[in-house]
């Protein structure tokens, strides 16, 4: 067994777990309890797992714990909160993107992530952004507008 | 009106707990009523009874039982909707339960977009009566006549002055006191045929105050803020996680299992069952890493499979089981005659026929299927997101013998699917394992899995032949799609043959026969809609067994059978939607035309264009209608077909719209919206491909769907309301047209015809060159 700290949504958490190389993925979700990151492929291929590692998405199904521990981990839950809302998440929720939502971690945390670098991306950078993410209810198109959204009010 | 006096109170408990994890709340109370109700079927809840529709809390909230579920389309904010709107409440104060088989009457789940046709027509017809018999109780109290009050956010008042004398005032909250509206309702048919019938009027359109309102979506903010427990989240002390163990060759069967494979990893276990087999682990990641290590050796099983290149072939040649011409078939099976076609292909002086593939295709859900199942000795919940819970806790029950009543399916929002995918299979999977290791047991499925083992959409050959007369006017008609049965794999899981670990224990395939036909509306003279099944590739557990996928019919069907009317229009040298006109006859088709052939501005004219020979990139515009249920779609699509590439690009999609009333148009516009692009992905990129051992396509490479460079540039949706009318429903209406729209736009464009779906860049560029 080996002992990790890992900072995710602001809380410091010290777990022991007996495979360095377990995905951070169900650390969050097993170790930590938490209900995103979501798995979709287990092989980065879909986007549902993404969290902020240092402000960067990363895919949580293949990052090892054992690469991660002692940096900064921001979920879904942790970018903003209904009181305290992330831009992009009002954006979200003001453009009624989603169906389903299984896949919403992987879009507003690399929406996020690119708003950060870029506070006002031009459609085709935010087709770039989102272009290797995978959504199976169809809301490309408004996740698109959620970013400008976003981008208009910041 | 009786008033019970004793309150559901194992179902207050519950429903104030929604939100929080549902744990131990079980309701026996409710679930013991179940020898009383044997009269109506599966349901658990009775179906005769008001209050097991609608209920009143103590502080004049309304709780709204939803016998079906909501996929991820605004299902729970839309019935909220209907039943404010009948109620008289404020909105905010309705509360909607769905799809928990212990608390919910069975509505046969959610299907066909049929989520507001039926069960909203149910829960509005109730809540109307429940305001009918509540002013009927104010009337006693307040010793005024009923036809003298009315009702605003729920409280009962003289229609003159609602704001007068507190002394004729009343709320539903004293009313009620917390008691149930025991009234009786009359009722009749099961499941999926459930209607309800009230003394209470519905309102008429006139009266709305929400009903046609854009109003947020419920689930939104938890999805948003990652604080909505989906099925995946569900964890109940004790429980453990779960990974199913499946044969490389479709077939194949255990014959040894290597415990010692898995020694090393921490709490690992192996669970084999006759031809079931699974490894469990406490960690999640440690059941994961036992599937991956765990050794078995497989029995020798005879290629099963013609291989997806041979797949038309295949079921050209096939020999046919059954037609809808065949005694037995009736509703949406039978097939659809009109006049002779053999005397109007005798009368013709021109024949054109056209032959169509649609492949087969997966679910292929975001979130691989997902299940925790706590079975005790005697009884049994399972948490589950499949879109048929009450079917799902049936087949639960046969599967562990127990009686139907102590099987609890709770459903929860999960990942979207869309028709019979693997969630019902890894319920009963989980089922399966706990009942055996006495925990609760979560199991989630691996991506390879998901996209290898869900039931798949049936691959068709559609066969279209029209018979023309001298003046070009349709004579003769015939449709005839040939395909497996929708129901290699029942649509609804209600039996332990319909699933995975049923047939791995043991159980035969349960195979049906049976195919359909999508509505239309075309009033040709002569005319024939069928269909011709044929046998299943393997009579068990087979990753190709098909069933029903979104849109089931009308995209296989429409895809050959609109494109085909776009090669007659060609043929006699008419504008598409011109053509289609002259044999459509509801005012509602012709004003649906005109709406969409304004919003594109669409200029009347055959295709194809024939001015583009030497661009490289070639446009086009082209047209598909569709007709089901009452819902009517006009879809005309725009492409670029890039002549080096073959590469499709969709600039603007134009869908006029018109599915009755509209109850909620900012989650209709979505649903359509959202709907076009999944559909784009169906038909430009998705077909499960297989050898002659098993299925190929495992991952998001060898299964590609849509991504954000594939899809739709413009998206424009013109809504047709139609306030006296009842809502059709509009979850898969648009798909059926999208493949012949994009087909015909890329005839228009380069004079060439798509016949075989995906269009994917390899298949376009060859069809252009072989021109």
């Amino acid at each position: 067994m080996a002992q990790y700290s890992l900072i995710v949504d602001g809380n410091a958490h010290s777990i022991e777990i007996d495979d360095p190389e377990m995905p951070l993925l169900y650390a969050l979700r097993d170790e930590l309890g938490l209900n995103n990151p979501r798995f979709g492929c287990g092989l980065a291929q879909c986007g549902a797992c993404t969290v902020h590692v240092d402000g960067q998405a990363v895919r949580s199904c293949i990052t090892p714990v054992a690469a991660v521990a002692g940096r900064t981990i921001t979920t879904l839950a942790g970018l903003g909160t209904p009181e305290k809302p992330h831009p992009l998440q009002t954006a979200w929720i003001e453009e009624q993107v989603n169906q389903c939502g299984y896949c919403i971690s992987g879009w507003i945390m690399t929406g996020a992530e690119l708003l950060a670098r870029n506070p006002n991306p031009t459609d085709h950078e935010i087709r770039e952004a989102f272009s290797d993410l995978i959504c199976r209810c169809g809301t490309h198109n408004a996740a698109l507008k959620a970013v400008k959204r976003a981008a208009q009010q910041a | 009106m009786i008033v019970n006096e004793a309150p559901a109170l194992s179902r207050r408990a519950f429903l104030s707990a929604t939100g929080a994890l549902v744990v131990a709340l079980a309701a026996p109370a409710e679930l013991a009523a179940a020898a009383e109700s044997r009269p109506f079927g599966r349901s658990v809840v009775r179906p005769d009874k008001l209050s097991s529709y609608i209920s009143i809390d103590r502080d004049g909230s309304v709780v709204a039982y939803y016998g079906k579920i909501d996929g991820g389309q605004g299902l729970e904010t839309s019935i909220a909707q209907l039943v404010a709107e009948e109620i008289d409440v404020p909105w905010e104060r309705v509360r909607v339960v769905m799809g928990d088989t212990g608390l919910t009457v069975d509505m046969g789940g959610s299907t066909a977009g049929n989520g507001l046709r039926q069960g909203g027509s149910i829960m509005r017809q109730t809540a109307a009566e429940a305001r009918r018999l509540l002013i009927e109780m104010a009337s006693k109290v307040l010793e005024v006549p009923a036809a003298d009050l009315t009702v605003t956010d729920g409280v009962v008042h003289a229609l003159a002055d609602p704001g007068a004398d507190p002394k004729k005032r009343v709320s539903y909250a004293e009313l009620i006191d917390g008691r149930n509206l025991d009234a009786p309702i009359a009722w009749r048919g099961l499941a999926q045929q459930l209607t309800v019938k009230v003394k209470a009027p519905l309102k008429k359109p006139a009266e709305f105050k929400v009903i046609g309102k854009p109003m947020p979506r419920r689930d939104m903010p938890g999805k948003v803020f990652g604080t909505l427990q989906q099925c995946s989240d569900v964890r109940l002390p004790n429980m453990l996680h779960a990974r199913m163990i499946r044969p490389s060759v479709a077939g194949a069967v255990p014959l040894t299992v290597d415990e010692k494979t898995i020694a090393e990893i921490p709490g690992a276990k192996v669970v084999w069952i006759k031809n079931f087999l699974a490894v469990v682990a406490e960690k999640e990641w440690n059941a994961v890493k036992a599937a991956k290590a765990l050794k078995v050796t497989w029995s020798e099983s005879k290629p099963n499979f013609p291989g997806h290149e041979k797949l038309f072939d295949h079921i050209r040649q096939a020999p046919v089981v059954m037609r809808s011409s065949d005694p037995g078939n009736v509703g949406a099976a039978a097939q659809r005659v009109k006049g002779s076609v053999e005397d109007g292909f005798k009368q013709a002086v021109r024949i054109l026929q056209g032959e169509y593939e649609y492949p087969s295709q997966s679910h292929a859900s975001m979130g691989p299927a997902c299940a925790v199942a706590d079975v005790r000795d005697d009884s049994a919940t399972v948490y589950t997101s499949t879109q048929k819970p009450h079917d799902c806790a049936a087949g639960i029950a046969e599967l562990l013998e127990l009686p139907p009543e102590k099987v609890r399916a709770i459903w929860m929002f999960g990942t979207g699917g869309y028709a019979r995918d693997g969630q019902g299979d890894a319920t009963a999977d989980a089922a399966v394992l706990s009942k055996h290791l006495g925990r609760p047991v979560r199991v989630q499925y691996m991506r390879h899995e998901a996209l290898a083992w869900d039931p798949k959409g049936t691959a068709t050959v559609n066969r279209s032949r029209i018979g023309l007369d001298a003046s070009g006017k349709v004579v003769a008609y015939e449709n005839i799609s040939k395909a497996f049965s929708m129901e290699d794999c029942n649509t609804r899981e209600q039996h332990p043959a319909d699933t995975l670990a049923g047939m791995a224990l043991g159980v035969p395939l349960n195979w049906r026969p049976a195919f359909g036909i999508p509505g239309n509306s075309y009033a040709f003279d002569n005319a024939r809609w069928g269909w011709e099944v044929i046998a299943p590739l393997m009579d068990r557990s087979s990753p190709l067994r098909s069933t029903h996928i979104r849109d089931p019919f009308g995209l296989p069907i429409l895809f050959g059978s609109e494109s085909f009317l776009d090669e007659v229009a060609v043929a006699t040298n008419s504008d598409p939607m011109e053509f289609r006109l002259r044999y459509l006859k509801s005012d509602r088709e012709h004003e649906l035309f005109q709406a969409a052939a304004k919003q594109y501005g669409w200029d009347t004219r055959p295709s194809p264009r024939n001015d583009q020979a030497h661009a490289d990139i070639a446009v086009g515009r082209g047209f598909a209608y569709r007709q089901l249920a009452g819902t009517f779609i006009a879809l005309i699509a725009e492409v670029r077909v890039h002549r080096d590439t073959g590469v499709i690009e969709i600039p603007r999609l134009v869908c006029a719209h018109d599915c009755g009333v509209i109850v909620n148009p900012e989650t209709i516009r979505h649903v359509i919206d959202r709907q076009l692009v999944y559909g784009t992905s169906r038909i430009m990129y998705e077909e499960v491909s297989f050898d002659e051992n098993m299925v190929t396509s495992v991952d998001w490479l060898t299964y590609p769907v849509v991504k954000m460079n594939g899809v739709p540039k413009s998206i424009e949706i013109v809504l047709i309301n139609r306030p006296e009318e009842p809502p059709s429903g509009a979850a898969e209406m648009a798909l059926g047209p999208l493949p012949a729209a994009i087909g015909n736009a890329v005839f228009d464009a380069t004079g060439v015809r798509l016949r075989r779906v995906p269009f994917t860049p390899e298949r376009v560029k060859a069809a252009l060159s072989r021109a």
